[in-house]
């Protein structure tokens, strides 16, 4: 009996023991992957942007910045206008938002709510549209707006920021997904007393979709801050510039003086950085969610 | 599916709300995805440099392409290079990033937000940050090779590495698939692996039989989505590598811009379009077509 006992109780303490070997060792592995995939490229960038410019081809490399030079900011933003195109973007952002947000939740809601016929088709087709990779009408598109001459006006923003007032596919489907999960009686509730179809969407449904609107928001200011082909295509006079097309100045402009390179790619990134880590529980939720779904 | 029209008033009405709902979208996809798709097949028939009127040429520009275009080749064979290496190396390090990130560790989730990061990061910072990394002299890796006794290559700079060097970048950005698997892992009842454990399956026995099976849904969906980015590789291309050295790294997408944008030789670049179009439709439907023989889809068990 008492042998029994004591080999039972061994077996867990030698599980126990694996347990904590699996632990230890899932943490060693993470901790090098984060170091190696995110700790030295990330900062890299950092201490290269604070660095003096003897620092930089120094032999060995420099990992601490002696002396921190924080003028490489002041001197990069003097010589390419990035915080005028820095709002500019933002201008371009802030229109996207506020285009997908109201188009994007419209459409969800009459998919998700809304019975009328050729739904499901029209649903299908939607789904069918992530597939189609966005260059292929990128020159059709171009010659579009370019004949009704939406090109010419306000920069050459239209093009850029219109095709977010009429839905996105991806974000559509996100949001659709999400309203299906609340439950229906609160519309009845809401239609009992007498709301209509667009009141029980304003009133009931929207307050409760802020995680997908988070989403929405995140996602699309990323995309229109980080987006470089478009705005290259549209975007002609050098006021009018974004963010990106700033950037792309930078290695003509200061040549192999990566200190101030980098420093200019580091405030356009630390933006897109603080907005991530500050909501990145919807961020990741939200992408996981249509990964699995698709 | 027949489309039939709703008899009574309250169902009609819902039915005109509904469709006034999803407007949006139905005219932005037709003005905006339908119509210039329609576009684009005429204007792939035509010499159009902007400036002069369109020409109809037929079928002209696509015998060119096939024919007499050596960097529409190059640029088919650089893209499918870096699929065939981008691909399968992303599949394999987001599936063992996300078994990792699975493990009932502290922090896990922690390490995920972190993993992730460089999926939100894109455009012409990252682009420098990474032509800054892989510096063949004064760079942050070849540093640390160096270290080690090794001497680093000239990545972007040597026609060799240069494509290599693109796909490294695209590894950097694993934790969005790596997110993506482990929700689809997550989704995996525990009951499966009780039921393993119980018929004596050992670590490996479950990793091949339940995990890869059940996972084979997302990973689908994640290959098709990955295969359609491989075909929009451009900033990198635009602001390091300008498609060489030697145009070991044109592109498909970079070689139909410049063609566009920089030559001005919009009709032939619509056909390039079409050309890109009908091989991912057509690589699509492959990989659809062979889901069966290895996508598993629980319902059908159901059924």
């Amino acid at each position: 009996m008492a042998a029994i006992t004591s080999t039972r109780a061994g077996f867990r303490g030698s599980q126990k023991w694996q347990t904590r070997l699996n632990v230890f060792a899932t943490l060693a592995a993470l901790t090098l992957l984060a170091i190696v995939v995110v700790g030295i490229p990330m900062g890299w960038m950092v201490t290269t942007a604070l660095k003096e410019r003897t620092q930089i081809f120094a032999w060995p490399p420099v990992v601490w910045p002696n002396p921190v030079r924080f003028e490489n900011f002041s001197e990069t933003l003097t010589a390419i206008p990035l915080l005028q195109f820095s709002l500019n973007t933002l201008v371009l952002c802030a229109l996207s938002i506020v285009g997908r947000m109201a188009s994007c939740s419209i459409v969800a809601f009459s998919f998700a709510r809304l019975r009328f016929p050729g739904r499901n088709i029209l649903f299908a087709v939607l789904l069918s549209t992530l597939m189609i990779p966005s260059q292929m009408i990128l020159i059709p598109q171009f010659a579009l707006f370019k004949t009704v001459g939406l090109v010419d006006i306000f920069n050459g923003y239209l093009p850029l920021v219109l095709p977010s007032f009429f839905g996105n596919a991806f974000f559509v489907f996100l949001m659709r997904q999400y309203i299906m999960t609340i439950p229906r009686e609160l519309d009845e509730a809401a239609r009992i007393d007498g709301a209509s179809t667009w009141q029980v969407f304003w009133r009931i449904i929207m307050p409760l979709c802020k995680p997908p609107l988070v989403v929405i928001t995140v996602l699309t200011f990323l995309w229109t801050w980080n987006e470089f082909m478009h705005p290259l295509i549209y975007i002609t006079q050098f006021d009018s510039y974004t963010i990106q097309l700033g950037l792309n100045m930078l290695k003509g402009r200061f040549n192999i003086q990566w200190n101030l390179i980098m420093a200019g790619s580091l405030m356009a990134v630390v933006p897109c950085v603080v907005l991530y880590f500050f909501t990145q529980r919807y961020i990741v939720g939200g992408i996981a969610s249509v990964g699995i779904k698709g | 599916m027949r489309i039939r029209i709703p008899r009574n008033t309250l169902a009609r009405r819902e039915a005109a709300e509904g469709l006034l709902g999803i407007s949006p979208w139905l005219i932005g996809f037709l003005l905006f995805t339908t119509g210039p798709f329609v576009v684009s097949i005429v204007l792939s028939m035509t010499d159009w440099r902007i400036m002069i009127a369109p020409k109809f040429v037929g079928l002209q520009n696509y015998v060119q392409i096939l024919t007499n275009d050596p960097n529409f080749w190059q640029s088919i064979r650089v893209t499918f290079t870096y699929v065939a290496l981008a691909l399968p190396l992303g599949l394999f390090a987001g599936l063992g990033l996300s078994l990792l990130l699975n493990q009932k560790v502290p922090g896990a989730r922690a390490f995920g937000t972190l993993f992730y990061l460089p999926a939100v990061l894109s455009g012409v910072s990252v682009a420098l940050m990474w032509m800054w990394l892989l510096n063949p002299d004064y760079g942050v890796v070849n540093s640390l090779l160096g270290l080690v006794g090794i001497q680093g290559p000239n990545w972007f700079w040597d026609p060799d590495w240069a494509l290599p060097s693109v796909v490294l970048m695209s590894l950097w950005r694993v934790g969005g698939s790596a997110i993506i698997y482990l929700a689809g892992l997550q989704n995996i009842s525990p009951h499966l692996y009780e039921a393993a454990e119980i018929d004596g399956a050992g670590r490996l026995a479950k990793l091949r039989h339940i995990t890869i099976p059940m996972l084979t849904p997302t990973i689908f969906f994640q290959l098709v989505m990955e295969l359609i980015d491989a075909f929009q590789v451009f900033t990198v291309i635009y602001v390091i590598t300008d498609g060489g050295p030697m145009r070991s790294t044109l592109f498909y997408m970079f070689y139909m811009f410049r063609t566009a944008f920089e030559d001005f030789d919009m009709g032939y670049a619509s056909a390039l379009a079409w050309i890109m179009g009908v091989i991912i439709l057509g690589f699509t439907a492959l990989v659809f077509k062979s889901s069966p023989l290895w996508v598993f889809y629980e319902s059908d068990v159901k059924q």
